[in-house]
């Protein structure tokens, strides 16, 4: 898989930072996309004996199963705690987590703001499908309106719940963030539904490989997946990727917010 | 900056021990009694004295704080926290996750009044959170308690020996008293000791790496886990009750009393000897493991009264009764909501208890 400008390698098969274990993601999910991504990147850039993963929780909370690298587990919503107490003690190391939008942007706001705000050169990927993944298909922040959930079932009301929250959007407004971009990572079918564009993926390899980067270069990195969750939006595969393109991004719009380091540009 | 003979406040002392012990790191958020202790660490950030201390945050919570402590101390730092009552609270999660991946830390409880928002005052109602674990699952911590400033000097050294000796978080559990008293107190000169942290996760070398988790999805693999935390607190009450005992050699009545309590009883126990009272003092100074073995090996010799002297409606007190086994007559003194008994409150429980 190579990107637009033909210089950049998504590497298939095995790899040095990946374990090889198959991944438990349902079929259709974008968790194992991004591990895939992220290994590749970890791979290109030399630096597994410096990568610690923090563990979150949500799907996310096996990514070392898969991700060959040293890793700790961090208490739901912690995660951004946790990579500031190891970043403070050891800045030669690089440190990333992939969250969940319940974890990061419910439960652990706090700790994610915060985090931004004190701009620690650390990288979060945040896997955003607009719902409870694990726990069985919840109402998260990040829903949007009128989607049914177990917890909203008769869709969100948000007149009761208030508006999806926008986790980027937010960061993007505090001084000290370096990057924070917004991908949406699923495939995207053509109309006809003959064709899969594969372009999130791409933007995704990079954006991975320039969140790394910049905190190589001592600034904080974030970047939120629009994802699918098949299983609990209760669809099919092909469905949820239709719905992630016509309604998940319509709701959370893709974008650079912040590049304080020009990554982008080369 | 101390020197080697000062006189400093018990919160003050705590952060100068940790200091001399090569404290690497401290996260904290302001709680009142507590917050000498990272007002004091953030005037010494810096300090050349103190080339170890490398890391001071302000955290924009407990639960914050005590997730930073959780990644500083996954490198293999020597990492603290202090906080008091409510914040204790908010810090349990944390602590049982740290319990769970066995990782070193220190936390300091400077207790409060509570529940709840209670008061600024001493009180030894945390007994129970530190002592039987605090947080969800099970789990037990070492609990440390000083009962003077040299020990509130002394006991951050200890307690590092100790969670690194063993792999787990330890608490040290004072009280507003002891935080805000002032005392003169020697700092030994003693280097900084060097713990083995080769399970910390500071990158993989190699295709082995390390994981720090305290998630064990399989039934037989957590009941493994558990299994081996069960068997690492046996290790601890075999090998690390601490306590002191001050005239019970020939004693018929022991008073049982930790931390500021003890410094009362002591008082106690000198005007009841005047008396012809032959009294006694045990003094825990591990919380958990409790001197059980003291405590039964004293009723073993035939002494069948003891006063537990707590801050607190009966805390400690079941520790005793389980230590004695029924076959002795256990008295209690207690006071809550700041308050302290007064030595004499103490004479007169154990006069009262002479046939």
């Amino acid at each position: 898989m190579i990107d637009t400008e033909g210089h950049y390698e998504v590497k298939l098969g095995a790899l040095p930072t990946l374990t090889g274990k198959p991944t438990h993601y349902c079929a259709g999910c974008e968790h194992g996309t991004l591990t895939r991504l992220i290994a590749s990147a970890l791979n290109d850039l030399g630096v597994r004996e410096q990568t610690v993963l923090v563990d979150s929780v949500g799907c996310s909370v096996l990514a070392h199963e898969y991700l060959n690298v040293d890793a700790i587990q961090a208490p739901h919503g912690r995660a951004p705690a946790l990579m500031t107490g190891i970043k403070r003690m050891r800045p030669d190391l690089l440190v990333f987590a992939v969250q969940g939008d319940g974890d990061a942007v419910s439960i652990g706001l706090s700790e994610l703001i915060y985090a931004a705000n004190r701009g620690e050169p650390i990288t979060i990927f945040l896997v955003n499908n607009g719902i409870y993944g694990m726990t069985g298909g919840q109402m998260a922040p990040t829903t949007p309106e009128g989607m049914v959930t177990m917890t909203s079932p008769h869709g969100r009301d948000i007149a009761l719940t208030g508006p999806p929250l926008d986790a980027s959007k937010m960061l993007a407004t505090l001084e000290a963030p370096a990057y924070v971009k917004r991908v949406l990572l699923p495939v995207t079918p053509t109309p006809s539904e003959d064709f899969f564009n594969a372009r999130g993926s791409i933007e995704g390899a990079k954006s991975v490989r320039n969140a790394f980067r910049v905190q190589q270069k001592g600034g904080f990195a974030f970047v939120e997946f629009l994802s699918t969750c098949n299983v609990n939006w209760k669809m099919s595969i092909l469905q949820s990727k239709h719905y992630a393109t016509e309604v998940l991004a319509k709701v959370f719009p893709p974008g650079l917010f912040k590049d304080k380091f020009g990554v982008e540009k080369r | 900056m101390t020197t080697a003979r000062d006189f400093l406040k018990g919160n003050e002392a705590i952060a100068y021990g940790a200091l001399r012990t090569g404290l690497n790191a401290f996260f904290g958020y302001p709680i009142t009694p507590s917050s000498e202790i990272p007002e004091t660490l953030a005037v010494e950030f810096g300090n050349p004295r103190y080339p170890e201390f490398k890391v001071f945050l302000q955290a924009a919570s407990e639960i914050e704080a005590i997730n930073m402590v959780i990644g500083a101390a996954s490198t293999g730092a020597k990492v603290m926290a202090a906080t008091s009552g409510p914040g204790f609270s908010l810090k349990q999660e944390g602590i049982s996750y740290a319990s769970g991946m066995e990782l070193p830390m220190l936390i300091v409880d400077v207790n409060r009044g509570g529940p709840g928002l209670g008061n600024l005052g001493p009180e030894q109602t945390d007994y129970f959170q530190a002592t039987k674990g605090g947080g969800h699952g099970g789990y037990r911590n070492i609990v440390l308690a000083p009962s003077s400033v040299p020990e509130m000097a002394a006991f951050p050294a200890l307690g590092f020996s100790l969670a690194f000796k063993y792999r787990t978080p330890v608490v040290i559990l004072t009280d507003a008293f002891l935080g805000q008293l002032k005392e003169d107190l020697m700092f030994p000169e003693v280097p900084a000791p060097v713990f083995d942290t080769s399970w910390a996760t500071t990158g993989a070398r190699g295709p082995e790496r390390h994981l720090l988790t305290s998630m064990h999805l399989g039934l037989p693999e957590l009941n493994l886990h558990s299994e081996h935390l069960r068997a690492k607190w046996a290790e601890v009450e075999r090998s690390e009750q601490r306590s002191e005992k001050i005239e019970t050699d020939d004693a018929d009545v022991i008073l049982i009393a930790f931390g500021i309590c003890a410094r009362l009883c002591q008082r106690a126990v000198g005007s009841l000897r005047a008396q012809g009272i032959r009294a006694g003092l045990l003094r825990p100074i591990t919380l958990a493991p409790f001197p059980s073995r003291e405590i039964g090996a004293l009723v073993d010799r035939g002494v069948r009264k003891f006063v537990v002297v707590e801050l607190n409606t009966g805390q400690m007190v079941e520790d005793v009764r389980l230590a004695t086994g029924g076959r002795a007559r256990i008295e209690t003194v207690q006071k809550v909501g700041g308050l302290l008994p007064s030595p004499s409150d103490i004479v007169l429980k154990v006069e009262g208890m002479s046939p």
